[in-house]
């Protein structure tokens, strides 16, 4: 199954994807467009990646995933303009018990963070845009509008 | 394009010629998305990207947040290319 998509992800289909009798827990995750970052407001994201690397790299981690534990994985992202609220990507993994699934959704959520070619560009409330660098700032500068006075 | 970065190499050293995909931002500041590059024989991706960070002005600034690929996995930039290398240059990922 090819791990990008520029359609709309289905938690069910993917779910459908991993689960069988013998499996009794199913993880999953799903990352969703906020409307933050940094303090500014954020009205929509565009997703791009380098394709066929990406397709790799997902294959790759699935795999890993499925040798390290006892587990059957899905994995989708988006690409393509998305509006806040959408899920821009979404993990299912299922095994015999909870805590491979667990693990393994956690396992892959984090490298595909860390390893899979894919930019976002976010586009503001004020009409700019910049190209979201993770590596820029500490997490800590990541707050909400209402946490608190935008420097 | 070309790098004229290495001083002319001897008649019998083969030259490199590579496919370069950009991304991100980097594709933005180059205003395209691939290029050709070749240099003279052995080469690596740390002088691949260095030749087309050469081709724009302050482009240098972008080396210490780039990471590679050649031919769809990722490495280093010490590590050899070939001819015929389809080598990636990768602004800081985001995906998720």
């Amino acid at each position: 199954m090819p791990c990008l998509t520029s359609s709309p992800l289905d938690l069910d289909r993917l779910v459908a994807r991993v689960v069988s009798p013998e499996r009794g827990g199913v993880a999953t995750f799903t990352g969703v467009v906020r409307n933050h970052h940094d303090g500014r407001s954020v009205l929509r994201l565009e997703y791009s990646a380098y394709d066929a690397m990406a397709e790799a790299e997902c294959a790759r981690i699935v795999s890993e995933a499925e040798r390290q534990w006892p587990v059957r994985v899905a994995l989708e992202h988006r690409t393509g303009h998305l509006e806040v609220g959408d899920a821009a990507v979404m993990i299912a993994a299922a095994g015999a018990h909870r805590q491979e699934a667990f693990d393994a959704c956690r396992y892959v959520i984090e490298e595909v963070k860390r390893r899979v070619p894919i930019w976002k560009r976010e586009h503001f409330a004020d009409g700019t845009m910049s190209w979201v660098d993770p590596t820029a700032r500490p997490k800590a500068a990541d707050v909400a509008p209402s946490d608190g006075p935008v420097p | 394009m070309s790098s004229s970065s290495h001083s002319t190499p001897p008649a019998s050293a083969a030259s490199i010629t590579v496919e370069v995909l950009v991304f991100a931002k980097l594709a933005e500041l180059l205003g395209q998305t691939s290029l050709r590059v070749t240099l003279p024989a052995p080469t690596t991706v740390g002088d691949v990207r260095d030749a087309v960070l050469a081709s724009g002005p302050g482009l240098e600034r972008l080396t210490p947040a780039l990471a590679f690929a050649v031919n769809r996995a990722h490495t280093t930039a010490d590590a050899p290319v070939v001819d015929g290398d389809e080598v990636a240059l990768l602004p800081p990922l985001a995906g998720g």
